[in-house]
C-alpha cells in the first residue's frame, strides 16, 4: 500500500469519493490505464491516491514501486457523482469498507474532520489482519475525536486481546453497529463484490431505504458496468 | 510522441484476437461485478418488462409470457468502461427486434429502466437490426441477481454500463434524455472504438 501525493496544476477541485483515471504511457508509446479513488478532500491543486499493489497488476505495480517524486503522471478526473459525500449533506453518515475500499471513505471521513463537522458518523471497516487495515492510526485517531464510532472486521488473524469482530461483515453485525433505519443515514459501502453484495443486502434487510446505500467495487475496476 | 512514464514497460499481456480488444481496454477471464446500489430482490411471479412511452399501446409481458418469445444464444465480447473486456461471452435472451416487433413508434430514443431505479440512455436505432437483446441466461445458467438477473439488456457494442442490469422496460422518446451515469459525467453515447468515456470525448 502507497499513498501518492500529487500535485496537479490546474486541478478543478473534487468531491469526496470521487476518482481519477491513471493513463501510463511507455516509450513505444504503449499505453494502460486503471480508475483510482482519491483519498482526500479538495484541498486546491494537491491530491492523494492510496494504491493498493495487485500482483499480478499491471498500473498499480508502477505506481507503488517504481513512481519516484518529481516523476509526471497523466491522469484525467474528477470522475464519478454518484458515490459522494460532503459535510453539506449532513449525516448520520454510515460507512462500510473492506480492504481498500476503505480509501474513498476516507476521504468523506477527512472531509468531515476538516470541516470541524459534528455530523455523527459510523465506519465499519473490514480487513484480512489488523496490519493491513489501512489509515489505522488515523482512523483510531479520528474516532478518538467524538461523533466518529470506527469499528473494525479482522477476517483473518486477530491480534492478542482482540475485541472487535473476527468474521466477515453480515447482517448480525450490521444489525449491531449500523444507525436504525429511523435516523435516516447516508450509506456508503465500498470493498470487494462480496462484502459490498453481503453489506448491501443486510442494510436493506434492516429495513434502509435502497435509494440511500450507495456502493461502489473496489479492485481493479469502479464506477459503472 | 508526447508524454512518457519514466520506467513504465507495461506488462503487454496477450490481449486476445487483434481487432477485438478496444483501445485503452485489458481482457479479463473472471466476470466483474459492477453496480451502483444494492441489488435489487425481483420474484419472477412480479418481474414484468414494458414497452412504453411514444406508443400508442404500450406492451408488456409477464415472465412467463417473455420466455414464451423466440430467444437466441448469442457470444458476444463485451467492454466495460473501467477499463476490463471480457471475450466470447455467451448469453441467452430475447432480442429487441422481437420485443419491438409490431410497435409503432416515431421515437427516435429509448431510455432503459430498471428494478431499483437506474436508467440508461441510447438511440432507438442502437438497439434494433440484432444489436440488441433482453438476456435471461449466461454461460447456460439463469443469470445470477448480481449480473443483472433475472434478467438485463444486452447491447455489446457500447460501453457496458449500457447494458442496464434488471431491466423492467425501455421508454420509446422523441427526445433523448440522459440516464443515470450518463447524468454523473458518462459519455452519452458509449462507443468503445471510439474510446467514449466521459462526457466530451
Amino acid at each position: 500500500m502507497r499513498s501518492l501525493v500529487l500535485d496537479c496544476p490546474g486541478w478543478p477541485g473534487h468531491l469526496p469519493g470521487q476518482h481519477v483515471d491513471v493513463r501510463l504511457t511507455a516509450e513505444d508509446g504503449y499505453q494502460a490505464q486503471r480508475s483510482y479513488s482519491i483519498a482526500t478532500p479538495a484541498d486546491g491543486t494537491r491530491l492523494t491516491l492510496t494504491i493498493e499493489r495487485i500482483a499480478d497488476g499491471e498500473v498499480s505495480p508502477y505506481l507503488a514501486d517504481e513512481l519516484r517524486p518529481g516523476d509526471g503522471l497523466e491522469l484525467r478526473g474528477p470522475i464519478g457523482g454518484w458515490f459522494v459525500w460532503e459535510p453539506a449533506l449532513g449525516g448520520p453518515l454510515q460507512l462500510v469498507g473492506g480492504g481498500s475500499g476503505v480509501v474513498p471513505l476516507m476521504a468523506m471521513l477527512r472531509a468531515r474532520a476538516a470541516a470541524g463537522a459534528d455530523i455523527p458518523a459510523r465506519l465499519l471497516l473490514s480487513a484480512r489482519s489488523w496490519d493491513e487495515v489501512i489509515y489505522r492510526d488515523e482512523l483510531e485517531r479520528l474516532g478518538a475525536g467524538g461523533g466518529l464510532e470506527v469499528r473494525f472486521a479482522l477476517t483473518r488473524a486477530q491480534p492478542p486481546g482482540w475485541t472487535g469482530y473476527a468474521r466477515r461483515i453480515d447482517h448480525d453485525m450490521l444489525g449491531e453497529v449500523a444507525w436504525s433505519p429511523e435516523e435516516m443515514p447516508r450509506s456508503f459501502v465500498c470493498g470487494p463484490t462480496g462484502l459490498v453484495e453481503a453489506a448491501t443486502r443486510a442494510l436493506v434487510e434492516l429495513g434502509h431505504d435502497p435509494a440511500t446505500v450507495k456502493a461502489e467495487r473496489f479492485g481493479p475496476t469502479g464506477g459503472p458496468g | 510522441m508526447g508524454f512518457v512514464s519514466r520506467g513504465f514497460r507495461g506488462r503487454r499481456r496477450a490481449d486476445g484476437p487483434p481487432g477485438r480488444v478496444p483501445p485503452g481496454q485489458y481482457v479479463v477471464t473472471d466476470f466483474p461485478v459492477l453496480s451502483a446500489g444494492p441489488t435489487p430482490d425481483v420474484p419472477l411471479d412480479e418481474w414484468r418488462f414494458t414497452i412504453a412511452g411514444e406508443v400508442d399501446d404500450p406492451v408488456s409481458w409477464s415472465w412467463d409470457e417473455f420466455r414464451a418469445l423466440p430467444s437466441e444464444r448469442v457470444t458476444k465480447d463485451i467492454h466495460c468502461v473501467t477499463k476490463w473486456s471480457k471475450l466470447d461471452t455467451d448469453w441467452e435472451g430475447v432480442s429487441l427486434d422481437v420485443l419491438l416487433d409490431g410497435v409503432d413508434t416515431a421515437a427516435e430514443y429509448a431510455l432503459a429502466r430498471s428494478y431499483g431505479g437506474y436508467t440508461t440512455n441510447l438511440p432507438l436505432e442502437d438497439l434494433l437490426d440484432g444489436k440488441a437483446w433482453v438476456a435471461y441466461a449466461f454461460g447456460g445458467a439463469p443469470l445470477e441477481p448480481e449480473h443483472g438477473g433475472p434478467a438485463r439488456l444486452l447491447v455489446p457494442h457500447l460501453y457496458f454500463w449500457k447494458s442496464a442490469k434488471w431491466v423492467t422496460g425501455i421508454d420509446l422518446l422523441a427526445a433523448d434524455r440522459p440516464g443515470f451515469w450518463e447524468n454523473y459525467g458518462y459519455h452519452n453515447y458509449g462507443d468503445p472504438w471510439l474510446e467514449q468515456r466521459y462526457a466530451g470525448d
